[in-house]
């Protein structure tokens, strides 16, 4: 019989340690899948974040760092300049990359550092019990915005990727959304392309992945895809905000 | 052959010579010759130099060079390493070796210029969260700093833990004849199988973490972590006991305090009070052992410390004396310093 589909090697048999419904395990196959395809195992150091994805140094079967919350693009700086021929990954949150570590990923953009930043955006925090996020939506309720975030009291969510994307460092920068097959693919080929830049020594690229919480947004993962699709893209657009040739 | 050299541009050179070749700093006087003469040097020697945009960043990408085999440094000043404390405790507790300069200035907060030791608990007790602790020296000349940075690669990689300079604006701004040791051959550095190179996959993967959730594996990683500052404190301790054989009254100090208080020793000779001075090299370890048994000699009467701050090293003093004799205290702060004449006085009347 013939196979058709089997998991790609670059991810370990560690069971994810994600809700049901959360996108996040998606967002990591794909990373591993492209990687894989590339033949990129056994030349890879990736960089795990702090939040929901902070146990990623169990799920990617590679060299792993774990960094403290937010400093994800330095400790990437520093392993990309001391091993200039390997890829270098970081997979970070909207926390973790736009709020405590919002120094750090714009300074690593700016000096234009060959690294892939893999932001997974849900507009929580989903770790540490949904708390309002830099990401999160006006009106979203939250722990920390039980009636709803105020543009009064909490200014408007920040897009990271155009903001980003007026620096003359980055030579990719897309948004996609994991919500659906045909979403999914266009965030695999963004991927594809994210790497494919690093391996050409073009410099630093990300890919902001618009993700559910269904957990902590309290919805099932079918009303969680459908928030997604309806009202964050609205606030997040889809597209690639930076490429140079 | 000597040469002429400011404090930290020594401190610099002596860092490649000994293999560094990954430098990550923010600017902050009074060290900027550091990261200036690096910026410049490393590349020379196919060295990383990068110019972060913040201590915090700076410390990180440490963590991410040494934790990729590199051998990586910093160097900051107080405010600076205040600062790098979060990447420290977190290079800590993922066992990095590294080499952090802090060449002290007067605080607290934004502080003042001028040397101080008033950053000794910090540099000495952990400084940021957890238990941990770093090799610490304190060196009290140009020369010695040299050879200790030069060396310290060696034991950061031995112990797998940061090794800190802790200097002070003085040391890093004086010009002293200097001899510059020959390059380490980085042949004979050893192999670090941990380290994520990239080329990890299944069960050779390397992963560098301090997250242990499991309550029974951190205590287990705090004890491994324990045992290697015990084992440290046999094999690492470095200290000066000069005249200390028939002294009377031992001052202890160290870096350049220790100087002003070795010239405040001879004069007391000379006018016929026996004074010794003991100086801590290692200031983790401390060499309490060595103190103890000064204080059980029948010949010490009491012992001064003496330091650039309100009083920071007098309590592992007091700890190893153990109320075997008085401890009193002398200190300047602010970036003062005191002069051998001022700790003469401070003898002389007994203090």
């Amino acid at each position: 019989m013939a196979t058709v589909f089997k998991k790609t090697e670059l991810l370990t048999d560690t069971p994810f340690s994600f809700c049901p419904g959360c996108t996040h395990g998606i967002a990591c196959r794909l990373v591993a899948e492209v990687l894989d395809e590339m033949g990129e195992k056994g030349n890879i150091i990736g960089i795990a974040p702090v939040g929901c994805a902070v146990f990623a140094y169990k799920f990617f079967n590679c060299d792993m760092q774990e960094a403290a919350h937010g400093r994800a693009p330095a400790v990437a700086t520093g392993i990309k300049r001391c091993n200039p021929d390997r890829t270098v990954f970081s997979y970070q949150g909207d926390g973790d990359l736009a709020s405590i570590g919002a120094a750090e990923i714009i300074h690593a953009a700016a000096r234009g550092e060959n690294i892939t930043v893999i932001f997974i955006n849900n507009a929580i925090y989903g770790m540490t019990g949904g708390q309002m996020a830099p990401t999160t939506l006006v009106g979203q309720k939250t722990t920390t915005s039980p009636l709803g975030r105020t543009v009064a009291a909490n200014g408007n969510p920040i897009r990271m990727a155009e903001m980003l994307a007026t620096l003359d460092g980055p030579s990719y920068i897309a948004r996609c959304a994991l919500c659906d097959p045909a979403n999914v693919r266009k965030a695999k080929q963004a991927i594809q392309k994210a790497f494919r830049n690093q391996k050409e020594g073009k410099g630093f690229s990300m890919v902001e992945l618009l993700s559910t919480c269904p957990t902590n947004w309290g919805m099932t993962p079918v009303q969680a895809t459908e928030f997604l699709k309806s009202e964050m893209t609205k606030i997040f657009p889809l597209g690639v905000f930076k490429e140079i040739e | 052959m000597k040469k002429l050299m400011k404090g930290n541009e020594a401190i610099a050179e002596a860092a490649i010579r000994g293999g560094c070749r990954a430098f990550f700093g923010y600017p902050i006087t009074p060290q900027n010759e550091i990261p200036e003469y690096l910026s410049k040097r490393l590349p020379e020697v196919g060295g990383v130099f990068i110019q972060s945009e913040s201590e915090v960043a700076a410390i990180n990408m440490v963590y991410g060079a040494a934790g990729s085999g590199a051998r990586a440094m910093t160097s900051s000043s107080s405010p600076g390493i205040s600062l790098k404390q979060e990447g420290i405790s977190y290079i800590c507790g993922a066992e990095l070796p590294c080499v952090i300069v802090n060449m002290v200035r007067g605080g607290p907060g934004l502080g003042g210029i001028q040397p101080a030791q008033s950053d000794y608990f910090q540099a000495v007790k952990g400084g940021g969260h957890g238990d941990y602790h770093m090799l610490v020296y304190g060196p009290g000349t140009v020369q010695e700093a040299v050879d200790l940075i030069y060396d310290a690669f060696d034991k950061a990689d031995q112990y797998r833990m940061p090794v800190m300079i802790l200097g002070d604006g003085m040391l890093g701004q004086i010009m002293e004849a200097v001899e510059i040791p020959e390059f380490k051959d980085p042949a004979t550095f050893p192999k670090k199988e941990w380290a994520t190179d990239g080329t990890g996959f299944g069960a050779n993967r390397r992963i560098i973490n301090s997250l242990y959730i499991e309550p029974d594996v951190l205590e287990e990683i705090n004890h491994r972590l324990f045992a290697r500052y015990a084992e440290l404190a046999e094999k690492e301790l470095k200290y000066e006991a000069y005249m200390c054989d028939d002294a009377e009254v031992v001052l202890v100090a160290y870096g350049t305090v220790a100087r002003i208080s070795k010239s405040a020793v001879h004069t007391l000779r000379e006018m016929g009070i026996k004074a010794g001075l003991f100086r801590p090299v290692t200031l983790y370890p401390f060499p309490e052992k060595q103190i103890a048994a000064l204080a059980a000699k029948e010949s010490v009467k009491r012992f001064v410390t003496i330091e650039l701050s309100m009083g920071q090293m007098i309590e592992d003093v007091r700890l190893a004396v153990n109320g075997a004799k008085p401890v009193s205290f002398f200190g300047r702060t602010g970036g003062n310093v005191m002069t051998p004449d001022d700790i003469v006085a401070v003898i002389k009347e007994g203090k």
